[in-house]
């Protein structure tokens, strides 16, 4: 069946495409942007309303193990926020960490329409498929933790570089992950190991294994470029909340030598001062370093006032942070893959380290210089949850409510930050291109974040306000894949998105490596292990492009 | 089919073998049996690497000569079980959905579906028997790893308040106790084994330590242990109040301090018995204490083949674990109140959907006597006593003997099962969609049932 849908009058923002606000129809059938539709299609008249591409996350933590270990770890956060079903959509509950029905239905109401989970341990990616499943609305992938794999190490404790290669694209491959991610490099075997120690120098050696992070990391960037990923490693990087960080922040970005990469929330390794002391922000340097060098992409993780979550694979830094309070405390190691921490946190604006964590994150925005490159996110809900998208997009856009929200925050933070002088307001158009057309951009994903024709006709249609956050909050039309699934604020239907994800090519043999390493240190048998095309529902295989060695 | 499942014929006989197929009886969840399969007399002939348990969940399987539904007794067409189903959910006030935990996720999602368009009431054995372990999660959270971290890094291994040897055979063969991992090169010689119960059982001859405490003073001695790892003083009465001397405990507090990676397995001795979640959050909280000092970890030993999924699947879908209520359009978890035992014990469910779960025959005499007065619904591959009281019966195909399907196993590692062969019975997932399918039917054109 063909549906057509004509959306006229609207002011259009499509940076790809170089349209910045300019009045232009646009035109939809079956799920793709065209260039022309007949007389009988439906018409949404956008008059006085602003068009956008979809919005695409690049970084979030929503479905899997540990989101949801941290969904049973927050009943009392989910009784506060419930999320009650309506005539055409599921009932769930919300709070820092909703559950997957409501994670889909508040994205689609912020106006996203695809989001990515950042961290995923390889052995339990069916569950991360079948929650991503449970997520509604929004097209969605994964990104593999591969970066702390015990196989993996010891073929670079061997040398063995294209063995190495062959082993990381059989992974994504067999899991149908996106892109490879790498956390805290060399830090689990320390931690798990040696009584909860952790890597303090990217230089170190690594426990058993003759190698250092560094290397681990090079090695990775240059695999994934030789594979040609639609995404680059995906690095969160060591030392990530230690004062000082900035340094191996650097060390790890000069790593790349000129190819892509991806710095995750780069806010949370900004941190300059000395180790052991009160951080200091040390955002000019690295925002420097990211504005010189076109090789390099990072979200911003930004930290918004209130409740959060620190969810990560880092297993260490979330030690550290239990032993901030004592709350409760989660940890679950994932045998030869990863660690992973989950700790209750909130973000408070008498706190000097959070509020200078705030600031520091405005920061890296407002001394951006290329908006393609530096992406908005807040690590959700490591730094916030998602749900403030539109609030940081005011405080982006709007510089005197900037300068009213940073008086009430600790003010000696502040001091130790430009943000008082810094006075850029982000137009409409810039807030495109870091939540939109950037990220798709920088995720390799040609058919998302704009609207010319051929593209995904994921769109937001929002009325146009002064007041930013309330214009972003509520978008008055949000269509997916062409069908109108918000209209006039309502949810006017249910819509399932699909994974998306990348086939690395690779030579079978490497199975063959692989295999009598399970049978040695896996619980689970290799024949069990990869994941069969029936978890993928509705999919797209993004492809590759293989560059020569 | 993947290489792992071949068809040769033996002495004319249609005989198939199934490698690395999955053993669903328990929460272990071992995917490394290999079966022999008697396509003629639709049954397994051998199962390789199978524990006692195991090989009596695959031997006795066989396809039971009995109608896929009956309705009061009488049999009826599939499509009839669903279509009076679907009526008896939709009319009732108060629905409520229990069991699951020998469903694979599929239908587990697919039941907390039905539950959430009615308004029901979703509940899982896990409130019957580790709920007060995922209730101390909540309270205090967990660190935690999977078996196959433990079988290659564990030097000491503590079970408190379980009998693997019994319920759990190849947790100490597979997982725990004798396998080599990447740094215990030698198994059993490298790993201290600690079993700590109220009695001595078929488990206490694979401890290098048995720990007797006297009955019901669990908690007690777990919070011993606690002052005593931070160095607290503790009463002088401990062994008279716990059966446990002070020497006793100052060497296990030693071993756990300064072993390299230690874990701490908890049974239903634990979370059954008198203190429950207090149980419970002492030993996750001991573990956690124990990070101060080294690597350590805890793990309930969770029993039903996918009530680990069950978990997993309510929790992804509501927020939380078990005992969910959607009475008002959205999930409220309390236990205790929605927890499916309560529920019944004080006559307020007016229909019940029981899947693959026997309460009929273990819940208190209050919650049957009320189960035998409303509607019941069930989906069993075996004959029960909750079958036996059911207005509408289905029959339904074995997960991982007929049907694949998705399993948790209890370390929260997903498994994609290898059915062995066919069944002429309908899988919990095919009779849940048709019941949510005819359950939208009779619902469409009304409004979504929310709050008042």
């Amino acid at each position: 069946m063909s549906s057509e849908l004509q959306i006229i009058n609207g002011r259009v923002y499509d940076p790809t495409n170089n349209i910045d606000g300019k009045v232009q129809d646009i035109y939809i059938k079956d799920g793709k942007i065209v260039d022309k539709v007949s007389s009988s299609a439906t018409k949404i008249d956008a008059h006085g309303m602003v068009v956008m591409p979809g919005a695409v996350d690049i970084h979030c933590h929503i479905a899997g193990p540990k989101v949801n270990l941290a969904r049973k770890l927050l009943p009392e956060d989910h009784r506060l926020d419930i999320h009650p079903k309506t005539a055409v959509t599921r009932s769930g509950t919300g709070g820092i960490v909703p559950s997957t029905f409501a994670t889909g239905y508040r994205y689609a109401t912020m106006g996203y329409t695809t989001a990515m989970e950042a961290a995923v341990p390889p052995i339990t990616a069916r569950h991360v498929l079948e929650e991503l499943d449970d997520t509604p609305v929004i097209d969605k992938g994964f990104y593999v933790l591969l970066g702390n794999n015990a196989f993996l190490y010891k073929l670079l404790k061997e040398g063995r570089k294209k063995e190495f290669k062959e082993a990381i694209a059989w992974w994504i491959d067999s899991v149908h992950g996106y892109t490879l991610k790498l956390v805290n490099t060399g830090s689990d075997e320390l931690w798990k190991g040696r009584k909860n120690a952790n890597i303090t120098d990217v230089n170190e050696t690594i426990d058993h294994y003759d190698i250092t992070p560094i290397h681990v990391i090079e090695s990775f960037i240059e695999a994934a470029h030789e594979l040609g990923l639609p995404h680059p490693p995906h690095i969160h990087c060591n030392n990530l909340g230690h004062s000082g960080n900035i340094s191996t922040t650097l060390d790890t970005m000069k790593a790349a030598q000129g190819r892509r990469v991806h710095m995750a929330h780069v806010q949370f390794h900004s941190f300059g001062g000395e180790l052991n002391k009160n951080p200091v922000s040390g955002v000019r340097p690295i925002i420097d370093y990211i504005n010189n060098n076109e090789n390099i992409t990072a979200d911003v993780g930004q930290v918004m006032f209130g409740k959060a979550t620190a969810m990560t694979a880092d297993a260490p830094l979330a030690w550290m942070l239990r032993n901030v309070k004592f709350n409760k405390w989660v940890n679950a190691d994932t045998e030869c893959e990863s660690g992973c921490g989950i700790i209750p946190f909130s973000y408070q604006e008498s706190v000097y380290t959070h509020s200078l964590q705030w600031a520091m994150g405005l920061e890296l925005f407002l001394m951006s210089k290329d908006p393609w490159r530096v992406l908005l996110s807040t690590d959700h809900p490591n730094g916030g949850s998602f749900m403030n998208y539109p609030k940081l997009i005011k405080l982006l856009m709007d510089s005197a409510y900037r300068q009213e929200a940073l008086q009430n925050v600790n003010q000696k933070a502040i001091g130790k930050t430009e943000l008082r002088d810094l006075k850029r307001e982000y137009t409409l158009n810039e807030i495109a291109i870091i939540t939109r057309a950037g990220p798709a951009k920088a995720l390799g994903l040609t058919n998302k974040g704009h609207l010319g024709i051929g593209a995904d006709a994921d769109i937001t249609i929002y009325t146009e306000e002064e007041d930013k956050e309330k214009m972003f909050n509520a978008p008055r039309y949000v269509i997916k894949d062409g069908v109108t699934v918000i209209k006039d604020h309502e949810f006017a239907t249910d819509h399932k998105g699909k994974i998306l994800h990348s086939k690395p090519g690779y030579n079978a043999d490497i199975a063959g490596e692989i295999e009598p390493f399970f049978e040695d240190y896996y619980s689970v048998k290799f024949n069990n292990y990869a994941i069969s095309d029936d978890y993928l529902h509705d999919h797209e295989v993004i492809p590759t492009h293989p560059n020569q060695s | 089919m993947s290489e792992a499942t071949q068809t040769k014929p033996k002495e004319n006989k249609n005989i198939k073998i199934v490698k690395d197929a999955t053993c669903t009886f328990c929460g272990c969840v071992c995917d490394d049996m290999e079966l022999t399969v008697d396509l003629d007399e639709h049954r397994i002939t051998k199962a390789k690497k199978a524990c006692v348990l195991g090989r009596a969940w695959f031997y006795e399987h066989t396809l039971e000569d009995r109608p896929v539904v009956l309705i009061d007794g009488k049999e009826a067409s599939l499509e009839e079980g669903i279509v009076t189903a679907a009526q008896i959910l939709v009319d009732a006030k108060f629905p409520i959905t229990y069991g699951l935990s020998d469903s694979p996720c599929e239908a587990q999602r697919v039941a907390v579906d039905i539950m959430d368009t009615i308004n029901g009431n979703i509940d899982t054995t896990t409130s019957v028997c580790h709920g007060p372990s995922g209730m101390a999660f909540q309270g205090v959270g967990e660190s935690t790893a999977t078996l196959g971290e433990i079988m290659n890094r564990a030097d000491l291994v503590i079970y408190w308040g379980g009998n693997p040897a019994e319920s759990h055979p190849r947790h100490f063969t597979k997982y725990a106790v004798t396998p080599k991992g990447m740094y215990i090169p030698n198994g059993k010689k490298d790993r201290t084994v600690v079993l700590v119960d109220v009695r001595k059982t078929p488990s206490t001859p694979v401890a290098d330590i048995f720990v007797q405490i006297k009955p019901g003073k669990d908690f007690e001695v777990l919070w011993a242990l606690r002052a005593l790892v931070k160095g607290k003083k503790i009463s002088d009465n401990i062994e008279a109040e716990t059966g446990v001397s002070r020497e006793l405990l100052d060497d296990l507090v030693n071993r756990m301090k300064n072993a390299q990676y230690g874990v701490l397995f908890l049974g239903m001795g634990l979370t059954m018995t008198r203190g429950r979640h207090f149980n419970s959050g002492a030993i996750y909280s001991l573990a956690a204490d124990l990070n101060e000092y080294t690597h350590f970890v805890a793990k309930p030993v969770r029993g039903h083949g996918n009530v680990t999924g069950a978990d997993n699947v309510v929790s992804w879908q509501t927020g939380y674990p078990f005992g969910v209520n959607f009475n008002r359009g959205f999930p409220r978890f309390n236990p205790g109140e929605f927890t499916t035992s309560d529920v019944l014990a004080r006559g307020e469910a007016d229909a019940a959907m029981i899947i693959a779960s026997d309460p009929a025959s273990n819940f208190s005499k209050k919650a049957i006597d009320h189960l035998k007065k409303i509607p019941v619904i069930t989906l069993d591959a075996k004959e029960t006593h909750t079958t036996k009281i059911s207005k509408v019966r289905f029959a339904v195909a074995t997960y991982g003997i007929n049907t694949g399907g998705t399993v948790y196993r209890m370390d929260d590692v997903p498994i994609s099962l290898r059915p062995a062969f066919d069944s002429p019975f309908p899988s919990d997932q095919e009779v849940l969609e048709g019941i949510r399918n005819h359950v939208k039917k009779l619902l469409k054109g009304h409004k979504a049932r929310v709050a008042a």
